[in-house]
């Protein structure tokens, strides 16, 4: 009746009875979480740390085994610092900034990322997936120690979903056999290959590429090291594939990466020997390594049309998923958490209509096309799919050791970066003259180090007013939702004043509860605000 | 933001073909693709102004 689906790293929550099992009635749940993945178990922080009652659903009792993703965005990290565990993230993770690009023998060039200075997080951090999620677990069980209302059942399988229209009810199945449950709302973040949503006949449409990768995660024995660095060769002359890729992670491991194109024996090339002869001819014969993890994955860029059907969400690979280059899945995933975890709070609190909901499909379909983009051109360099597409790639590779202008045209990979909801329908006015550009309406937040702590410390969860140099009063109360005033100085402060002021003498920014810009302005004006925070919660 | 310069504007055109047809002497034609994708990637950034190389595309794309 159970088989579990993969091997776990860490039982984490062992299936237990609940007392709902016994009950005549579906017991009726807010909010019910399919899957206990990263993108699960942050749904429950960003609503258990608002108080809102979350269960969550799991078919196996802990964390995958399995590097898996292994490059987090400092978005993502953000988002898991205004969760609470970004900073074991930061802590265990690999920092790196520089980046090499070789075609065959030759290094083309080499790229850094150059981080600018003032921000609590750096652009990438390095780290096994089951890190991430075990500081994820840690975190929600002391949020659940210190009285937030989480529940998390593992080995509670979903069979069926029944949206009611009000309500939708699970059949969800256990190793004492199968109860109900019933939910106002459902979040389902079961994973690309989503149950949840091959149970409501949703489509999940795009594009698949005809190529393989192998991932060997080896952990390197005696004094042989790499440097902390990115490496990535296209046709490299080892044979083993058209492009590797070797990138660090913590504890001394090395993933390495190899292209090995589409008809592929899976079964024989994961047989260990196999990758060996590989990894030798990579990186030697007087390397000796041991083998962690191994697996070989294609990819598809795909994602279902609407996030939203009716009670219930998509998010994470559920909804979306795209090629690994550029880090954008897990990294994605946190994002859309974070834009729906304060939505699905004001309308469970009734402070915001139904129809807020609708905007999460609206405003992560627009961040998923970007990624899905910027992916599938990674993917189109890396693994191009016609004659002449190849011939520009390798024009383009062979050009680029001698003549800078063809290394920004080299991609093997764009880096995640968070999107900006421009134009979309809950941005305010943008009414600073000569404001920065990267800190307009519908961008995330900036970081900036504001009289020794971090701006992202000091805001998000909830609407507040950022003020620079700047009258308000301290709180003003919107039918309901109350928006809190930030007095900020540009004084002493001028990576705040670089980065939010731009040429303007002051300024007014109203900050939704997961760090965007809804609206600014340079001098308080209370209606203006009102209706930007009406606008912003669906309410206009 | 220029325009598409579509008039002649080579001195001495005849040498220009000569030179252009004398750089693939000798090349098999997987060498000259190759070189013809440099070459189309090396003017195309000495262009750089997206308007002109958008309408040379098309011009290009319309044979």
């Amino acid at each position: 009746m159970f088989q579990d689906r993969y091997t776990l790293a860490q039982k984490v929550y062992p299936y237990e009875k609940s007392p709902d099992q016994d009950k005549a009635e579906a017991v009726r749940h807010k909010v019910v979480v399919v899957g206990g993945g990263p993108i699960g178990i942050a749904t429950a922080l960003d609503l258990g740390e608002q108080g809102i009652p979350v269960l969550v659903l799991d078919d196996h009792e802990g964390i995958g085994m399995g590097s898996r993703a292994i490059c987090f965005a400092k978005r993502c990290l953000e988002i898991a610092d205004r969760y609470g565990c970004g900073e074991p993230m930061l802590d265990k993770g690999v920092v790196w900034n520089l980046g090499k690009v070789f075609h065959k023998d030759d290094k083309v060039f080499e790229f850094n990322l150059l981080p600018e200075e003032g921000h609590k997080y750096p652009a990438f951090i390095n780290l096994q997936q089951p890190y991430f999620e075990q500081y994820m677990i840690e975190r929600l069980r002391a949020l659940q120690a210190a009285g937030a209302p989480i529940e998390l059942r593992g080995k509670n399988r979903v069979d069926a979903v029944d949206d009611k229209g009000d309500h939708v009810v699970l059949d969800v199945m256990t190793p004492d056999g199968p109860y109900k449950v019933e939910a106002d709302w459902l979040v389902a973040c079961d994973g690309a290959s989503s149950p949840v949503r091959a149970m409501l006949g949703e489509e999940f449409t795009g594009k698949v590429f005809q190529d393989s990768f192998l991932i060997a995660d080896i952990k390197m024995r005696g004094d042989m090291k790499f440097p902390t660095e990115r490496w990535f060769w296209f046709e490299p002359t080892h044979g083993q594939g058209a492009s590797t890729l070797l990138h660090k992670q913590p504890d001394d491991v090395w993933r390495v990466d190899f292209q090995i194109g589409w008809d592929v024996d899976r079964k024989e090339e994961l047989k260990e020997e196999n990758i060996r002869r590989r990894l030798d001819a990579f990186l030697g014969p007087d390397v000796a390594y041991d083998m962690v993890w191994s697996s070989i994955y294609t990819f598809q860029c795909k994602r279902m049309e609407r996030f939203r059907h009716g009670r219930i969400f998509f998010a994470g690979d559920a909804a979306h998923q795209v090629s690994p280059f550029g880090a954008r899945g897990a990294n994605s995933g946190m994002q859309d958490v974070d834009n729906l975890g304060w939505k699905l709070g004001l309308v469970i609190n009734g402070k915001a209509p139904e129809s807020l909901l609708d905007t999460y499909t609206e405003e992560r379909v627009h961040g998923a096309d970007e990624n899905i983009l910027n992916s599938t051109r990674s993917t189109d360099f890396i693994t191009p799919k016609s004659e002449i597409s190849k011939i520009f790639r390798d024009a383009v590779l062979s050009l680029a050791g001698k003549a800078k202008f063809a290394r920004p045209l080299v991609n093997s990979g764009r880096l995640s970066v968070p999107c900006v909801y421009d134009g979309l329908s809950l941005n305010g006015p943008d009414a600073v003259v000569g404001g920065p550009e990267r800190t307009r309406v519908g961008a995330s937040m900036v970081d900036a180090p504001v009289d020794g702590k971090w701006l992202l410390e000091i805001l998000g969860g909830e609407f507040q007013l950022m003020t620079i140099d700047a009258d308000a009063p301290e709180s003003l109360d919107v039918d309901g939702i109350s928006v809190t005033r930030v007095a900020l100085s540009a004084a002493g402060n001028p990576e705040l004043a670089h980065r939010y002021l731009g040429d303007a003498g002051s300024a007014v920014y109203l900050m939704r509860p997961d760090q965007h810009v809804a609206a600014r302005w340079e001098r308080f004006d209370e209606a203006a605000i009102r209706q930007a925070v009406n606008i912003a919660t669906g309410r206009a | 933001m220029s325009t598409l310069n579509t008039d002649p504007n080579i001195d001495g055109p005849d040498d220009f073909y000569a030179k252009l047809l004398a750089v693939h002497e000798g090349r098999t034609k997987e060498q000259s693709d190759a070189l013809n994708a440099r070459l189309v990637l090396i003017l195309c950034n000495h262009i750089g102004d997206p308007e002109v190389l958008d309408a040379a595309l098309k011009l290009a794309a319309d044979g």
